[in-house]
């Protein structure tokens, strides 16, 4: 009988149930789904992601349970990171290493929590026979399995490959609509894309020209040892891409025309994801490898260029016509809060304040995009002018509206409130009053933004509406799931604590 | 100066150029080339750089291809765009952003 069942033995047996690893599963899910939907054909495959995308987010929450667990007792030895797995079974340096820790469970779990809802409100939004919608799936999978490899990539070019499959799918995602408009936003875009990722390769090139080795837990001491003046520029080229394809101010150009024209799901899935897997990469290589390298006044640049990103786009969303425009300009200011955490790292709470806004701004900014994408539906416009007498129509939608704004502004107790309060703390402890007064600035400036809007819906009368002609019914499933992503931002400001536990632990 | 360290600095000569077309010209099949370019460039750098010693050393080289497939999907994707684009509108440049 022991007999009979001995080729169990290799699977059951193996450390953790190797061949169950989230680590893999959470790349492979997606690029399965994704081929299913492909193969099913044009518009087919929401099943198949919706089911896909809620086993990865138990995943997700799996890979943090172990995490949290092993941080505990921190492991030593072969690897650095709390949860690793060699791919095929064959380890690094032949093979490619998957790796996470506290920072990498956060970001894919926010990644999952993002796209399950989106994953509903696509389902709604694009009916069948919509030709903006027709690749939408396969695309979705393909951008969430680059995220989800970028996430727990261990080595600098793996991570380069994952940068180059997520803007390929974005691109691609950008593109679906078809309409010259999204066409020139797409390939304006995809050459953004292809510089910053080229300037990163080359960097990654010089970096294995003077050590031998991409791999990050590698280079990190071999770094801090010796820095010959190759790896300077190295760093350099490989930042300055990274913050391309980030949109930091003035490096923001391409993401208003690419993020406004595209369908309301996918403006939401780039906004709120696809700009902070760049942003996690520089976050990753600054308290990692190049951190012995970068000087105080890299990171004062980095927050001057965060700062004049928050007051610009804050500006431009005030002056904003259009409602996506106006969100996505919203985008390039609450991106500007990410870099002002640099010079403040010396604290942990930095970093926490920081992951807390990446989630801050990647749950409210997909809910806002989301009930956009609504009242463009409802009112047939893409015009904040359109939206007067909105809310009778569409009271859901203009409360998820509202709480996505109030995170972006940051009132308590919405998770953005934690973020701009941990970052104006950190700050004043530090006796850099100049980045508190910019984060609060920058929160009066987002009222100003989302005011606007909700003054246009709210206090002037529709009365014109009726000329109008008759307004299309928008499905529910449209309005609340854009509520569930708005009200998860407000909600998360009450869970913070588990939050900055996940991001202590493994790292 | 070695064989490699030249094939390195011209890697950064090409790449420079690369960035220089992707950003200056207008004519789109242009820039999609100006973008191989600078790919290559960057493929030189790997290669020429990690040329020490008498044997070759195969990682750069396994880099290097799966560049050149990451290359050659981006310019695929990018014609693609830019065909589309042709038929849509006539023209092979891109047209002014009509923001606001």
């Amino acid at each position: 009988m022991t007999d009979a069942l001995d080729w169990l033995a290799p699977l059951v047996s193996l450390d953790r149930l190797a061949w169950l690893d989230p680590l893999a599963w959470l790349v492979v899910l997606p690029l399965g789904w994704a081929t299913l939907a492909f193969v099913l054909g044009s518009g087919r495959g929401a099943w198949a992601a919706l089911a896909g995308v809620s086993l990865q987010l138990w995943l997700a929450v799996e890979l943090a349970g172990t995490i949290l667990a092993d941080g505990a007792t921190p492991p030593v030895g072969a690897s650095e990171m709390a949860a690793h797995h060699a791919v095929g079974g064959w380890g690094a340096p032949l093979g490619i290493d998957l790796a996470a820790d506290g920072l990498s469970a956060a970001m894919l779990i926010l990644t999952q929590m993002v796209a399950l809802p989106l994953a509903v409100y696509a389902r709604a939004y694009f009916k069948a026979g919509d030709p903006a919608g027709a690749w939408f799936w396969p695309l979705m999978g393909f951008l969430i399995a680059g995220l989800n490899a970028l996430f727990v990539s261990a080595d600098l070019f793996n991570l380069y490959v994952t940068l180059e499959l997520v803007g390929l799918a974005s691109v691609g995602i950008v593109a679906a609509g078809g309409g010259a408009q999204q066409l020139a936003a797409a390939l304006r875009y995809l050459f953004v894309s292809l510089v910053g990722s080229g300037a990163y390769l080359l960097g990654v090139a010089l970096i294995y020209g003077a050590y031998g080795t991409v791999s990050i837990a590698t280079l990190t001491p071999l770094i801090a040892a010796e820095a010959p003046r190759l790896v300077w520029l190295a760093a350099g080229l490989m930042l300055v891409g990274l913050l391309l394809k980030t949109a930091l101010f003035p490096f923001h150009f391409w993401l208003p025309p690419a993020h406004g024209s595209a369908p309301a799901p996918v403006s939401a899935l780039l906004s709120a994801l696809v700009v902070k897997a760049s942003f996690y990469l520089i976050l990753r290589l600054w308290i990692g490898p190049l951190e012995p390298l970068l000087p105080a006044a890299a990171a004062w640049l980095a927050a001057l260029l965060g700062a004049l990103a928050i007051f610009w786009g804050s500006y431009r969303a005030i002056r904003a016509v259009k409602l996506k425009r106006l969100i996505a300009y919203s985008t390039v200011a609450q991106l500007g809060y990410l870099f002002l955490i640099f010079p403040l790292l010396a604290q942990p709470a930095a970093l926490q304040a920081g992951v807390m806004q990446v989630f801050a701004h990647g749950l409210a900014k997909a809910g806002m995009f989301a009930a956009a994408g609504v009242m463009i539906r409802a009112t047939g416009q893409d015009t904040v002018a359109g939206l007067a007498g909105a809310v009778d129509r569409l009271p859901v939608t203009l409360f998820a509206f509202g709480l996505a704004g109030m995170t972006l502004m940051g009132l308590p107790p919405s998770s953005g409130f934690l973020a701009k309060w941990q970052i104006i703390e950190a700050a004043l402890a530090q006796g850099y009053w100049i980045i508190a007064v910019v984060a609060l600035a920058g929160g009066l400036l987002a009222a100003l933004y989302v005011f606007r809007v909700l003054r246009q819906a709210f206090l002037v009368s529709g009365a014109d509406v009726a000329e109008r002609g008759p307004v299309p019914a928008v499905p529910r499933t449209l309005e609340w799931s854009a509520f569930v992503l708005a009200a998860a931002s407000v909600l998360l400001g009450l869970r913070g604590v588990e939050l900055m536990r996940l991001l202590g632990a493994g790292a | 100066m070695t064989s490699g360290l030249l094939f390195a600095l011209v890697g950064v000569a090409l790449f420079a150029l690369g960035v220089a077309g992707v950003v200056l010209i207008a004519q789109l099949p242009r820039r999609i080339l100006a973008f191989n370019l600078m790919g290559s460039g960057a493929f030189l750098v790997l290669v020429g750089l990690a040329q020490r010693g008498d044997l070759p050393d195969p990682v750069p080289h396994a880099m290097v291809l799966t560049g050149i497939v990451v290359a050659v999907a981006a310019t695929a994707l990018a014609l693609a765009l830019v065909r589309r684009l042709h038929a849509l509108t006539g023209r092979l440049q891109l047209p002014e952003d009509d923001g606001d």
